[in-house]
C-alpha cells in the first residue's frame, strides 16, 4: 500500500514535471516562432550573444572531447574487425556511429555541462535577487526577455555543434586509420563520406534540435522554480545538469526507436 | 473595521486609489493574511508597519500582482486587480513602479539600460528621447552621470536610488517601496527617506512604503498600517498611531520584546511551526 502510494506520486510529480517543461518550452516557441510576426520582436541581440557563448565558446572543448571520442571509437572497433581482416571498415563505423549518436550526444553533454547549468544559475540568481519579479512588475514576461533568446540561440547553434562534431570524430578515426591501417587522409575521409546516407546526418541533427528545446527547457525551468537563498541557486544548477542528462538520453531513445521502425518500411 | 474615518482625516485627496476588501492570501494551505481591508487615498504616502513574518511582504507583493489572493479584492484604478487576466494586469502594471529590497537591478545591463528599459519595451519612442527621459530620471534620483556604470560598481544606497529611478521611468501614479532603509547605514538611509519626500511633494505620487523601520515610518508617512499576524491591528495618522492605546501598537513603536518562551513544551512547539512553515 505504502509502496504503490509511493510510485503513484512519483509518477504524478514527473507527470506534472515534463508538463511544465512542455508548457514552458511551448511558450519559447511561441515567442520566437509566432510572436515576431505579431509585432513583438524576438530579441535578436540577446540570441546572438547567447548563441556566441553556447556555441562558439563550447568549440575547443568539444573539438577535443569528439577527437578523443572518434579515436575511441576507431581503436575499440578495430579490435573485434582486425579479427575478420575488415580492418578498413573502421572508416564506416565511426562515421556511422558519430553522425547518427554520438556526434549529437556528446555534444548535447557538452552543452548541459557548459550551457544548460548556466541557465539554471543566471536565471536562478535572478529569482533570488527579485529580478524575475521586477520584470513581472514593469510587465515584461521572463520568458519572452529571458528564456526565448536562449531558446532561439539553443536550436541554432545544436545542430551547428553536432556537424561539427560529426567532422572533428571522423577525424580522431582517420588519425587511427592513417597510423595503425593503411589508409591516407583523403581515403579515410572519403571511406568515412562513401559509408554515410544522408539520413544518418539528418537522424542526427533532428536529434540535437530536440536536444537543444530540452536542455533550455529544464535550465530554464529549473532556474525559475528556484527557491529563496543561494544554497537553492545551487541546487537547481545541479537538478538542470542531472535531470537534463536523464532527459536527453529518454528523447535519444523515443527518437532513434522512431527513426528504427520508420526505416523498417 | 473603522478605518474609513480615519482615511477622511488625511490631509490628502479623499479620493481612493487603491480599495483592500477582505483580502485573504494563502501559501498552499497556510494563509499569510486574514482578511485585509483598507483604502489609500490619492497622493498620501502609506507606510505599511509590521514585524518580521506578519504578511506585510506578502501583501505589497499581492499589491503589485505578484501573488495572487485566495480571495477578496483588490480595487486599482477601478479595477479589481484580484480577478483580471494577465494581459489587463500588465496594462495596470505600466502604471505603478515598485523599488525592490535590494535593488533588483540587472546585473549585466548598465544603469542606464536598467532605467530605459520599460521605455525601450513599451513605448515607441525614439533613442534619443529616451537618452533624455533617462537623463531626468537619473538627476531626480541624485545619479547624474551614472547611467554607463553597472550596478555591481555602485554601493548600496546609490542601487536604491537606480532601482527607483527604474520605477519612476513610465511616470507611475502609483510607486512602492519594499524596505526601502534595509541594508544601509543611517546617513545613506535618511537620503533614501528623502527622496521618498521630495518624490511625493513634486509629482503628488501616491507611495506605498512596506518597512520595520520606525524612524523612516514615521518621517514620511501621511498614514501607517500595523500588520501583524496576517490581519490589520491598527490604522491612522502618524500622530493617531503615537497616542494609540493599542497593546500591540505600544509593543511595536516601543520596541518591547514578545515575552521569553519559558515552557519547555511551547518551545518545542514554536520550532515545530517555524520548521513547518519557514521563511517569510
Amino acid at each position: 500500500m505504502e509502496l504503490t502510494t509511493q510510485i503513484g506520486e512519483s509518477v504524478t510529480d514527473g507527470l506534472a514535471y515534463l508538463g511544465a517543461l512542455t508548457t514552458l518550452g511551448t511558450r519559447a516557441a511561441y515567442f520566437t516562432f509566432v510572436a515576431p510576426f505579431q509585432g513583438k520582436p524576438l530579441r535578436l541581440q540577446r540570441a546572438i550573444s547567447q548563441a556566441m557563448q553556447t556555441g562558439v565558446g563550447a568549440l575547443p572543448i568539444l573539438s577535443l572531447i569528439t577527437f578523443f571520442i572518434g579515436l575511441i571509437l576507431a581503436l575499440q572497433s578495430a579490435y573485434e574487425l582486425r579479427k575478420f581482416g575488415a580492418i578498413n571498415f573502421v572508416a564506416s563505423a565511426v562515421a556511422i556511429s558519430m553522425t547518427r549518436e554520438l556526434g549529437p550526444l556528446i555534444t548535447a553533454i557538452v552543452v548541459i555541462g557548459r550551457s544548460g547549468s548556466a541557465f539554471a544559475a543566471e536565471i536562478g540568481t535572478m529569482k533570488v535577487t527579485e529580478e524575475i519579479d521586477a520584470l513581472e512588475t514593469m510587465a515584461i514576461d521572463p520568458i519572452h526577455f529571458l528564456v526565448a533568446p536562449k531558446f532561439t540561440a539553443m536550436i541554432v547553434m545544436l545542430p551547428c555543434l553536432t556537424i561539427w562534431a560529426n567532422s572533428m570524430g571522423i577525424l580522431g578515426g582517420a588519425l587511427f586509420g592513417v597510423t595503425q591501417a593503411d589508409f591516407t587522409w583523403f581515403r579515410y575521409i572519403q571511406a568515412s563520406l562513401d559509408a554515410l546516407f544522408l539520413r544518418d546526418i539528418t537522424t542526427g541533427l533532428v536529434k540535437s534540435v530536440m536536444f537543444g528545446i530540452t536542455i533550455t527547457a529544464v535550465g530554464c525551468h529549473e532556474g525559475l522554480s528556484t527557491g529563496a537563498g543561494a544554497e537553492q541557486v545551487g541546487r537547481s544548477t545541479t537538478r538542470a545538469v542531472v535531470v537534463s542528462i536523464f532527459l536527453v538520453i529518454l528523447v535519444d531513445l523515443v527518437f532513434t526507436a522512431l527513426f528504427f521502425f520508420m526505416s523498417e518500411r | 473595521m473603522g478605518q474609513s474615518n480615519s482615511a477622511a482625516t488625511a490631509m490628502t485627496d479623499t479620493e481612493s486609489m487603491i480599495s483592500l476588501r477582505n483580502l485573504r492570501v494563502s501559501y498552499g494551505e497556510r494563509e499569510i493574511l486574514h482578511g485585509i481591508g483598507f483604502d489609500v487615498m490619492r497622493g498620501e504616502t502609506l507606510v505599511i508597519l509590521g514585524g518580521s513574518g506578519s504578511g506585510k511582504s506578502t501583501l505589497l507583493r499581492t499589491l503589485v500582482g505578484l501573488e495572487r489572493p485566495s480571495s477578496g479584492e483588490i480595487w486599482l484604478k477601478g479595477k479589481n486587480i484580484a480577478a483580471i487576466s494577465s494581459g489587463e494586469m500588465d496594462e495596470i502594471r505600466k502604471k505603478i513602479g515598485m523599488s525592490f529590497q535590494g535593488g533588483a537591478l540587472f546585473g549585466s545591463m548598465t544603469v542606464g539600460e536598467n532605467v530605459a528599459l520599460p521605455l525601450r519595451e513599451h513605448t515607441k519612442l525614439e533613442d534619443s528621447t529616451i537618452e533624455i527621459i533617462l537623463r531626468l530620471k537619473l538627476d531626480q534620483v541624485g545619479l547624474s552621470g551614472y547611467e554607463n556604470y553597472k550596478p555591481s560598481q555602485l554601493s548600496g544606497g546609490m542601487k536604491k536610488r537606480a532601482a527607483v529611478a527604474r520605477a519612476l521611468a513610465m511616470d507611475p501614479e502609483i510607486l512602492f517601496f519594499d524596505e526601502p532603509s534595509a541594508g544601509l547605514d543611517p546617513i545613506i538611509a535618511a537620503g533614501v527617506d528623502q527622496l521618498i519626500l521630495e518624490l511625493k511633494q513634486a509629482f503628488h505620487m501616491t507611495i506605498i512604503v512596506v518597512t520595520h523601520e520606525l524612524a523612516s515610518a514615521f518621517l514620511i508617512a501621511d498614514r501607517m498600517v500595523l500588520i501583524d499576524k496576517g490581519n490589520v491591528v491598527a490604522i491612522g495618522t502618524t500622530e493617531a498611531m503615537r497616542s494609540s492605546t493599542h497593546p500591540r501598537v505600544r509593543q511595536f513603536l516601543d520596541r518591547i520584546a514578545e515575552p521569553a518562551v519559558s515552557e519547555e513544551l511551547d518551545y518545542l512547539q514554536m520550532l515545530t511551526e517555524e520548521h513547518r512553515h519557514p521563511g517569510r
